[in-house]
């Protein structure tokens, strides 16, 4: 199973889908033109410092709200490697793993992990930090597989063979 | 072993006969509805596709409803995508004839339906029996291409809805008294059902804004049992058949039983910036606003203007207050005119705007300023949702929005 690690970003409960991506962004023509403006209700500076590889980490009920799908694009196309929270929002979840977003869900981290930290995450198995290991709620194998594509479209065209 | 009206239009869907909580299941699905939130992401990956094509064109109804008229280049090249792609295709297609989600229960929904939405406020279907749920672009694209999809079957939470809700209390002061009850993620991914003889005193409009707002508790769909209201509503909005009425069994499994006594219910704001945060409408008292709305798919519909024309009838709106009204479909929009609640919103100082999204949507008519406070019939009030990122929006029924938009400040029609 995949091993990463990555820088986290500390966010409370309740992140809706708004203070991901605000509705006035949604019209844009591209993800990466929304890019900037990602969770700029909450924090305007967030998006400009998120490197690519970085973790978020947050609490319940994250992606809470609408049903657009421009949230989980563009936390992916901000570099996330994967959002770890207590709980997601059930729209966003599948929003996310359509789009090839990881998501892994943990009651104990997010209350432990401080911004700017950094953790180590086997995927399905356990996260890393400070010498502990936190366990991870493993996702099944069909999931994984759209995530490790890149999206359920992307692992429809390569169960087709029309991509590797 | 018993089953509860999810479980029994899941399995309709899945064509078995039985299927339970926590099982996953491929359905067919029975309609598709997507408006121009998100329908040209759709549009984009379809083109993509190596053979597209739709299963069922019938099935399939797109609605320009969050941005009319279009306000910037950018929304009208995102609708003018979606109108050329429905006209090509031959798709059912509306266009500022109202919120989506009313156009639906006015013209398509059907009981014992199966439909995706790609809008979070899909799950208001179930007020006429249907299940209801709100899905991403790419859920929709599959399930426009295969006609299919897959659901796992959401546990249920049971509300018993008793006696009759006072004078001057209505069905949004119960949906948002019974989120702030169970919080914001108090029924995620599952769904919430409601019956008991209480019900049966709740109108269509007060039944719609209950499962509508069932999401602001993370439910996959809100669900009713029906009876002659729902029926009567159905015969005279162009007698649609159902496809399936289902009640409960007896011994249906639910994850947890309520049992609500109508009449304790009073008038509710809910205050910025999450759904749940809510108190009684006296607590929040006093809170000085800047603009107020009626409208959207939570409170845009006849029942909501006539209470809001019966406040401000003969009075003006505050000079410090901007008092947007939006009927919630033309059909609403003719009949207010015809009743003479547009004159009276219009003579009270209101700004009467077409059946759209408008306010609740947070991007086009009505946007607020930093620092500024609107009370709001509308479905959210996270942080920027109305506009700038430092703004207020509280919650509250028609007729607390139409008294406070004469007052000033937060007060309820009582005052």
């Amino acid at each position: 199973m995949e091993t990463f690690t990555g820088k986290v970003w500390c966010l409370g409960d309740d992140i809706d889908t708004d203070i991901i991506l605000p509705t006035e962004y949604l019209v844009f023509k591209t993800i990466d033109e929304m890019k900037p403006y990602a969770f700029s209700p909450l924090r305007p500076e967030l998006a400009g410092r998120i490197q690519p590889g970085d973790i978020i980490v947050a609490g319940n009920n994250f992606g809470c709200g609408s049903s657009r799908e421009q949230a989980p694009e563009v936390v992916k196309a901000l570099g996330v490697k994967c959002v770890i929270a207590k709980s997601f929002a059930r729209i966003f979840f599948r929003n996310a793993i359509n789009n090839g977003l990881l998501l892994i869900e943990n009651s104990e981290l997010p209350d432990a992990v401080s911004e700017g930290d950094e953790i180590s995450v086997n995927v399905n198995e356990a996260i890393d930090y400070n010498g502990k290991k936190y366990h991870i709620v493993s996702l099944p194998d069909n999931l994984l597989e759209i995530i490790d594509a890149g999206g359920l479209v992307k692992a429809m065209r390569r169960r087709n063979g029309l991509e590797n | 072993m018993g089953m509860t009206i999810a479980e029994k239009i899941i399995a309709l869907a899945a064509g078995k006969p039985e299927t339970h909580a926590g099982d996953i299941e491929t359905v067919t699905l029975d309609r598709l509805m997507s408006n121009d939130g998100t329908t040209h992401l759709t549009i984009d990956m379809y083109n993509k596709l190596k053979n597209p094509h739709i299963a069922d064109i019938d099935k399939l109804v797109w609605i320009v409803d969050h941005n009319v008229p279009a306000d910037s280049v950018k929304t009208a090249a995102s609708q003018k995508k979606m109108r050329d792609f429905a006209k090509e295709h031959g798709i059912k297609f509306y266009e500022g004839e109202g919120v989506c989600h009313q156009i639906m229960m006015e013209k398509h929904v059907r009981p014992g339906e199966l439909i995706f939405g790609a809008d979070s406020h899909t799950c208001a279907y179930g007020a006429l029996g249907a299940f209801g749920t709100g899905v991403g672009c790419t859920d929709y694209l599959y399930a426009m291409v295969t006609g299919t999809s897959w659901v796992m079957v959401p546990e249920t939470l049971r509300f018993n809805l008793h006696g009759k809700l006072r004078d001057g209390v209505y069905a949004r002061d119960l949906i948002l008294t019974i989120i702030g009850r169970i919080g914001a993620n108090g029924a995620n991914y599952k769904a919430m059902e409601f019956g008991g003889d209480g019900l049966h005193s709740i109108d269509m409009a007060g039944r719609i804004s209950i499962c509508n707002l069932c999401v602001e508790a993370g439910a996959k769909t809100g669900l009713m049992e029906l009876d002659e209201i729902a029926f009567d509503y159905l015969k005279e909005h162009g007698d649609r058949q159902p496809k399936a009425v289902f009640a409960p069994d007896a011994d249906a499994v639910y994850e947890q039983v309520y049992d609500i006594d109508l009449a304790e219910i009073e008038p509710i704001v809910a205050k910025p910036h999450f759904v749940d945060n809510v108190v009684p409408a006296d607590e929040a008292k006093g809170v000085k606003i800047d603009e107020a709305f009626l409208g959207s798919c939570n409170n845009g519909r006849i029942e909501d203007l006539r209470v809001g024309a019966a406040i401000v009838k003969g009075r003006h709106v505050h000079g410090d207050v901007r008092f947007m009204v939006v009927p919630a479909s033309r059909d609403v929009y003719k009949q207010a005119m015809d009743e003479g609640l547009i004159d009276t919103f219009i003579e009270a100082g209101a700004i009467v705007m077409n059946p759209n999204c408008s306010v609740c949507w947070g991007a086009c008519q009505g946007v607020i300023g930093e620092g500024e406070v609107l009370i709001s019939t509308g479905t959210r009030n996270f942080k920027g949702r109305a506009g700038h990122r430092d703004s207020y929006v509280y919650l509250a029924s028609a007729a607390t929005v139409a008294a406070s938009a004469i007052a000033g400040e937060i007060v309820t029609a009582q005052d």
